[in-house]
């Protein structure tokens, strides 16, 4: 079975309107841009985008807000997108917001094929409204379901012909939960090598998760929020 | 006289300890790390999936991939681990992180926090606070005593949505150092020249105050 496709327009092409698509990275590190280009190009609309963010304004999943390409965004932080937000308040947009740590692991247990977990975060928040709650040890845990979706976009350092993934640095964030809860997991790679030049030691996201990996290019990797020290003489 | 926000990060820095971990949020809070005391190790973890985060890099040695939760470029120390979202929250879920220190807008005297959302204005989303707030072993809030109206965020129940509830377990102010004991604010140390009597008209909840207050030390 061939996993490898030439470029993101290829690897995305049977997209279809109103897809539920699961997006890695956190803020703009780790993006799949090439994916998301792609997805822009091809125009496809009314989809629902579970990320941990939205992007800015140009760049990320901003961009697929630019074109009104969203319908509905599940995150646990918007801040940064002043598209997103006008398009929030003239009720163009659809927004479900889950605490962090939460998203994360609904993404995770899909792909350890648990059907929900119990997590303490939101309890007696808005958050816990018409959730089923458990009391364990005396503390109370909010059932929160798991999180699959048609296709997933993730964004890694290495990959090979069989779908293993390596990140890099803090750049791993959403990406190998993301991974686990796609029917159709798309991965870009900056460098696609052949099966046995990954060391099995090292590999984040078996290959068992990936469905589809390309060869990545052009990657911009903008930095959100610049900080520096001065140089040491 | 008031502190300033670098003397509210000094003073909580105190309250580290050789072997913590520590999760620091953004703001005054992320200040912290600039004032670890001499002689203890503490590591710092970045809830998108850094333990061990360093500095800010020297001017030209940006790294994109390499960022801490408020989209900062960092650095890692020697000694530094990464690993994905899900595990990150799994070690603040299961108490392995000893402190974590965040901002408030209000706080409330049986510890319940509000941080996230304000009725009316564009809502930006909770992030990680939840989960932090949820599961932390010990939470200290680093804030102003007052909002920019004047009025006291220290209150007998909170009035903005909460992000979680019975859950701080010390307030470090402009004007004083305040642990939350038996559903109640009790006043553990004044900022240098500030009276007892200015803390409490500033305490819109109970405030308890039981002998002598020294002035915080530095």
């Amino acid at each position: 079975m061939n996993k490898v496709f030439k470029n993101a327009d290829d690897a995305i092409k049977d997209i279809q309107d109103g897809a539920v698509i699961m997006i890695g990275g956190f803020g703009l590190c780790g993006i799949p841009e090439n994916c998301l280009t792609a997805l822009v190009k091809k125009r496809t609309k009314n989809l629902t985008c579970v990320s941990n963010n939205a992007g800015v304004d140009d760049f990320g999943i901003g961009l697929l807000l630019k074109g009104r390409q969203v319908k509905k965004m599940v995150a646990s932080y918007v801040g940064e997108n002043a598209e997103f937000e006008r398009q929030l308040l003239n009720g163009e947009l659809e927004v479900e917001l889950i605490p962090q740590g939460t998203l994360a692991t609904r993404c995770m247990a899909a792909g350890y094929g648990m059907p929900a977990i119990f997590t303490p975060a939101g309890v007696g928040t808005e958050v816990a409204k018409g959730k089923e709650s458990r009391v364990f040890n005396g503390k109370e845990y909010l059932l929160e379901y798991a999180i699959d979706a048609g296709f997933a976009f993730v964004k890694a350092w290495k990959g090979d012909k069989l779908g293993n993934l390596i990140y890099k640095e803090t750049a791993r964030n959403f990406n190998p939960l993301m991974a686990m809860g796609g029917k159709i997991t798309i991965a870009e790679v900056e460098e696609l090598v052949e099966p046995g030049e990954l060391d099995p030691n090292q590999v984040h996201t078996p290959g068992i998760y990936v469905h589809r990996i390309f060869q990545g290019s052009h990657y911009e990797k903008r930095i959100e929020q610049r900080t520096v020290r001065p140089k040491k003489s | 006289m008031a502190i300033d926000k670098y003397q509210i990060a000094q003073r909580i820095a105190k309250e580290l300890k050789d072997g913590y971990y520590v999760n620091l949020g953004i703001g005054i809070p992320t200040l912290v790390a600039n004032y670890i005391p001499g002689g203890i190790n503490v590591t710092l973890q970045s809830e998108n999936g850094l333990l061990g985060m360093g500095p800010f890099p020297e001017e030209g040695r940006e790294d994109p991939d390499l960022i801490n939760a408020g989209k900062q470029t960092i650095t890692t120390l020697p000694g530094s681990a990464f690993f994905d979202s899900a595990l990150s929250f799994g070690m603040i879920r299961a108490g392995k992180v000893d402190l974590t220190v965040l901002g408030a807008m209000e706080v409330s005297e049986r510890g319940d926090i509000a941080n996230w959302k304000i009725p009316g204005k564009m809502v930006k989303g909770m992030g990680g606070a939840m989960d932090l707030v949820a599961s932390a072993k010990n939470i200290i809030v680093a804030m102003m005593h007052t909002n920019p109206k004047g009025e006291s965020k220290l209150l007998p129940e909170c009035s903005l949505p909460l992000t979680g509830i019975k859950c701080v377990k010390k307030i470090v102010s402009d004007l004083a150092v305040i642990e939350i004991f038996n559903n109640r604010f009790k006043l553990l140390e004044r900022a240098p020249g500030v009276s007892v009597e200015e803390i409490k008209s500033k305490t819109a909840g109970t405030l308890m105050v039981e002998g002598d207050i020294p002035e915080m030390q530095f």
